[in-house]
């Protein structure tokens, strides 16, 4: 695990490390299976196409989970996502390199708690924010 | 542009009811297979000893994993069906609201209902789109709210030529 992240060392602006997934439609069949997301334009070309699809795509809450894994290497284990969400805008297909990404907008005090706010998106290879989010997580203070 | 609309009174009357509650045992082998389909080594997913030395105590769900867990030791029924002129569908997004962490062992009971219907219209090969909204709520084994998802559901017409 990465060390403890505090509330004391966040700023508006700071940068969540971005984290990088280079999917295969293998692993859209694997989410497929850990989710029981049958759903065929995930894994059948010809099915996705006959939709009005140009092919396969990756599934959105595999994106979303994505930010979840993103949100929660950041915080770490004494860190605690309160929430987030995202809106699937944009298609994402396998076979690209997809990158989550993230950046603080928002940081205060509510009650005992020490909230960071987040603009969190998932972005295509050309730099395109196919996945748009806001995720607000509590850390531990200093203070 | 007067196209009638896609949401019909019928429709309309499900917003607000709820489903009946499906149950859920959150179990160790579904999270770590859930890990691992997203490429998430967080050892709190993967190592029951490791876990168990955690603040929580045991392993932990990841972050959506119970909004979108559909093996149910009980199926409560879907929530009330629209019944969609479009065939086609796509997700148009999740939210999560996480009020206590949800560990391997919890059983869980969900209910879910329709909160809203809109229509819209899609780009060209989309054109019309009904869009569901949707709100689950999920009690731990001790009566407790541990998560609160809303997701966007829209089926859509496809193109029209």
């Amino acid at each position: 695990m990465a060390k403890e992240l505090f509330w004391d060392d966040i700023e508006v602006g700071t940068e969540l490390p971005p984290l990088v997934k280079n999917p295969t439609t293998q692993q859209l069949v694997k989410w497929a299976g850990a989710s029981g997301d049958f759903y065929q334009i995930h894994y059948d070309k010809d099915f996705a196409i006959s939709t009005g699809l140009s092919g396969v795509i990756i599934h959105g809450a595999l994106k979303s989970a994505w930010l979840g894994q993103l949100l929660g290497d950041w915080v770490g284990e004494s860190g605690t996502i309160k929430k987030y969400g995202c809106s699937y805008r944009g298609m994402d297909v396998p076979d690209d390199t997809i990158t989550c990404k993230g950046t603080v907008v928002k940081k205060y005090v509510e009650g005992d708690e020490h909230l960071v706010e987040c603009e969190i998106w998932v972005e295509n290879s050309r730099g395109e924010r196919t996945t748009p989010g806001t995720g607000l997580v509590a850390l531990p203070s200093r203070g | 542009m007067a196209e009638e609309s896609v949401i019909t009174d019928k429709m309309r009357s499900l917003i607000g009811i709820e489903s009946e509650p499906s149950v859920y045992e959150i179990q160790q082998e579904p999270i770590r297979r859930w890990a691992e389909a997203i490429g998430d080594s967080n050892p709190l997913y993967h190592d029951e000893e490791y876990a168990r030395k955690s603040r929580f105590a045991a392993m932990i769900a990841p972050p959506g994993m119970v909004g979108n867990y559909v093996f149910p030791v009980k199926a409560g029924g879907p929530p009330p069906h629209v019944e969609s002129p479009f065939w086609r569908r796509l997700n148009g997004g999740n939210e999560y609201e996480f009020l206590k962490p949800v560990k391997a062992g919890d059983i869980l009971t969900a209910t879910t209902r329709l909160v809203d219907l809109q229509e819209r219209q899609g780009r060209p090969g989309i054109g019309r789109m009904l869009i569901q909204i949707m709100e689950t709520t999920y009690k731990n084994q001790r009566g407790e709210v541990v998560v609160k998802t809303r997701g966007t559901g829209i089926t859509y017409e496809g193109p029209t030529e």
